[in-house]
C-alpha cells in the first residue's frame, strides 16, 4: 500500500467532509437554483433540478478524492457554486 | 498525475466499498427479492384464491364500501392486476394521501379470510427504512449509501484498465485473492448498466426527501401543492348534503382506457361518495408501461360524466417517471423480471466479492508482515454475519409464516421478530466460532431450511407444489421452485467456504501489483 501524504488523517477528514458536506450543499444549490431560475413550467425546473443534484453529489464525492490537495477540493467547490449560487440570487430578487 | 488519479480513484473505490458494503448487500438483496414481492406477498397469504375480474371488480368494490364505510369522505379502490390476485379497498374520512383503513376482497367480493403477515412487504420496506430503526433515518442512511454505491462504480470503472479482457477472467486455481478479484471484476463489468441504472434511479425516488429545497422555493414551502400537481390530483370541494347515488364506475373506465390509448387503469378515488359532490378519479397504472408519470382523468361521479383529464407533462417529468418505473419494475415482463432479478443477484454478489476481497487481501498482506491488519477480524465477522446470515434470516422468514399458527392474531409481528431475530444470531454466530466453520454451517442452514422449505409448504397448507403445479399456479409455485434451486447452491458455498484456501502461498510482489 502506497502512502502518499493526503491520506493522513487530517487529509482524509477534510477531503470526507467535502465529499458530503461540500457535496450536498453544492447539490441542494444546484437543484434550488434549477427550481427558481429554468424558464420551463414548476414542475418541470423543480424536477430538473432533483434530477441533476444526484448526479452532482456524486461528481463532487469523486473530485474530493482526485484533487491534488483538501485545499484545491473546497476552491474547486467553491468555483463551481458561484453559476447555481448567482442563478440563485438573481432569481431571488 | 495519472498514476496518482488513478491511485486515489483506487483507495476511494476501496474504502467507500467498504463503508457502505454491508449495508449495500442488505439493500441489494432484499431489494433484488422485492421484485418478486407480489408473489412472496400472495405465497404468504395461501388461504387468497385467485378469482377477481377487473371489470367485476370494480363493482364489487363499491358494493363492499357501500355496507362498510357508506359515509367516508374518501375512497380508494385497487383494482387487481396480472400480478396482483387480490382487490385492495379502503377508506378515509378525510381527503388526500394516507389514513385508509384498509381491506383486502378476494374472488367473491367479501373480505378475505387471510392471515395476517408481514409478507413480501417485509424485504421492500427493509430495503430503503431498514425497520430497525427510525424510518428517515433509515432512508437517509440508505440514501448516503446509494450515493457511496454510484462513487464505488464510476471509481471501479475509472481503475478498471482491461475491463474486457477481465470480464473473460476467472482464476479460481489461482488461489483465493486472485479469485475473488476475477469474481468481482466480471461481476461488476457483466451487469454494469444495471448497476447504474438501479442506484442512481433508487436515489432519484428519493431526491424529494433529500434536496426538498428546489420544490420548497418555487412552491413557497407547499411540499403538498407540489406532490398534488406532480401526482396530478384534483381534489374537489366539500360534500353538498345532497344525496346522489354514485354512477356506475364501469363506463367511466372504459372511458378513461381509451383516453390512454388502452392502458390498463390502476387505482380509483373516489372523494364525497353518495353525494351530489362526489368525484371519481381514475389513475393509470403502471404495469403496462415504463413511466410510472401520473395520467389520471377526473368524472363527476353522480352523472359519470368527465370533468378534466392530465396527461404526462415535459422532458423532466417524463423522465422523473421513467427512471422511477425502471426502479419498481413494475411494468417487467415475466421474462425481463427474471433479467432483472439475476442482475439484482449479480449486484449483491458483486458487492459480497468486493467485501471478501477486501478482508482476504488484508490477511495476505499480514501474512508477509506488510501491515498490522486492522479492523481484518471484525469486517471477517460481519460478512460472514451479513453474506451468510441474511439468507438464512429471509428463509427463517418464510418458514415462520408457515409455522405460526395462522389465527394469531398478532402473528404479523412475530414474523418480524423472526427475520431480526435469525439475523441477529446470526450476525453474532461467527464470534463464537472459527470463521471457515461458521461459513459453512450458516450457508449449510440455508441450504436445509431452503431445501426443505416445499416439503413444509405441502405439509401445512394446500398450495404445496403437488397443487400449484396441476393447477398452473405460477405465482405460488414459481416461490417454491426459486428457494428450491437456492439449496444447492447454499450447499456448495457451504462445502466451498468451509475449505482452506488451494494456494496460500503469495508473493511480495504479487501484492504490491494488486493494492
Amino acid at each position: 500500500m502506497v502512502s502518499t501524504v493526503w491520506r493522513a488523517p487530517a487529509g482524509v477528514a477534510i477531503r470526507c467532509l467535502a465529499a458530503i458536506a461540500g457535496g450536498y450543499g453544492l447539490a441542494a444549490l444546484v437543484a434550488a437554483a434549477c427550481a427558481t431560475s429554468l424558464p420551463t413550467g414548476r414542475v418541470e425546473a423543480v424536477l430538473t433540478g432533483m434530477l441533476l443534484s444526484t448526479a452532482v453529489h456524486a461528481g463532487v464525492f469523486l473530485w474530493a478524492f482526485a484533487a491534488r490537495s483538501a485545499w484545491h477540493v473546497w476552491a474547486g467547490l467553491l468555483v463551481v457554486a458561484c453559476l447555481p449560487g448567482t442563478a440563485l440570487l438573481l432569481a431571488a430578487r | 498525475m495519472k498514476s496518482g488519479f488513478r491511485q486515489s480513484m483506487a483507495w476511494l473505490h476501496t474504502w467507500c466499498g467498504l463503508w457502505a458494503g454491508w449495508i449495500l448487500f442488505a439493500v441489494f438483496l432484499t431489494g433484488t427479492a422485492s421484485y418478486y414481492r407480489q408473489e412472496l406477498s400472495d405465497w404468504m397469504r395461501p388461504e387468497l384464491h385467485a378469482g377477481a375480474q377487473r371489470a367485476e371488480a370494480a363493482q364489487w368494490a363499491v358494493t363492499y364500501l357501500n355496507v362498510v364505510a357508506p359515509d367516508a369522505r374518501t375512497w380508494l379502490i385497487e383494482l387487481p392486476e396480472a400480478r396482483n390476485r387480490s382487490l385492495r379497498v379502503g377508506w378515509s374520512d378525510r381527503v388526500g394521501p394516507g389514513g385508509f383503513t384498509l381491506a383486502t376482497l378476494d374472488g367473491s367480493g367479501a373480505a378475505a379470510a387471510v392471515r395476517k403477515t408481514a409478507g413480501g412487504d417485509l424485504f421492500y420496506y427493509f430495503h430503503f427504512d431498514l425497520l430497525v430503526i427510525p424510518f428517515r433515518l433509515g432512508r437517509w442512511l440508505v440514501s448516503l449509501c446509494a450515493l457511496a454505491m454510484l462513487v464505488t462504480i464510476v471509481s471501479g470503472v475509472i481503475i478498471h484498465r482491461r475491463i474486457f479482457a477481465d470480464f473473460f477472467t476467472f482464476r479460481p486455481g489461482k488461489g483465493g485473492r486472485r479469485a475473488w478479484l476475477d469474481a468481482h471484476n466480471a461481476l461488476g463489468v457483466l451487469a454494469l448498466p444495471y448497476h447504474l441504472m438501479i442506484t442512481y434511479t433508487g436515489l432519484v425516488t428519493f431526491a424529494l426527501m433529500l434536496v426538498p429545497y428546489g420544490a420548497d422555493l418555487a412552491y413557497r414551502g407547499d411540499r403538498a401543492a407540489f406532490q398534488a400537481e406532480l401526482t396530478g390530483q384534483m381534489w374537489p370541494g366539500p360534500k353538498s348534503g345532497v344525496a346522489a347515488p354514485l354512477a356506475s364506475l364501469l363506463p367511466m373506465l372504459e372511458q378513461a382506457g381509451r383516453l390512454w390509448g388502452g392502458g390498463l387503469p390502476g387505482r380509483i378515488t373516489v372523494v364525497n361518495p353518495g353525494d351530489a359532490q362526489a368525484r371519481v378519479l381514475i389513475a393509470r397504472g403502471d404495469t403496462d408501461r415504463i413511466s410510472t408519470t401520473r395520467q389520471t382523468v377526473l368524472f363527476d361521479g353522480a352523472s359519470g360524466r368527465m370533468l378534466a383529464a392530465r396527461d404526462a407533462g415535459g422532458l423532466a417529468e417524463r423522465s422523473w417517471g421513467v427512471f422511477y418505473g425502471l426502479h419498481l419494475a413494475r411494468f417487467a415482463s415475466p421474462a425481463l423480471r427474471a433479467l432483472f432479478f439475476l442482475s439484482g443477484l449479480a449486484g449483491t454478489a458483486m458487492v459480497a466479492s468486493g467485501l471478501m476481497l477486501w478482508v482476504t487481501k488484508r490477511r495476505a498482506m499480514a501474512k508477509l508482515g506488510l501491515r498490522p491488519p486492522r479492523g481484518v477480524r471484525f469486517a471477517a465477522v460481519l460478512n460472514i454475519g451479513v453474506i451468510a446470515g441474511l439468507p438464512v434470516a429471509m428463509l427463517a422468514l418464510l418458514w415462520a409464516n408457515r409455522l405460526i399458527p395462522a389465527q394469531l392474531a398478532s402473528r404479523d409481528r412475530w414474523e418480524f421478530y423472526s427475520f431480526f431475530g435469525v439475523w441477529a444470531v446470526a450476525l453474532l454466530y461467527p464470534l463464537l466460532r472459527p470463521n471457515r466453520a461458521a461459513w459453512r454451517e450458516l450457508f449449510a442452514v440455508a441450504a436445509l431450511l431452503s431445501g426443505l422449505l416445499p416439503v413444509l409448504n405441502a405439509l401445512t397448507t394446500q398450495v404445496g407444489l403437488n397443487a400449484t403445479l396441476r393447477q398452473g399456479d405460477w405465482a405460488i409455485a414459481g416461490v417454491d421452485l426459486a428457494v428450491l434451486t437456492m439449496a444447492p447452491v447454499f450447499a456448495a458455498l457451504a462445502v466451498r467456504t468451509g475449505r482452506p484456501p488451494r494456494s496460500a502461498k503469495v508473493s511480495a510482489r504479487q501484492v504490491e501489483v494488486a493494492s
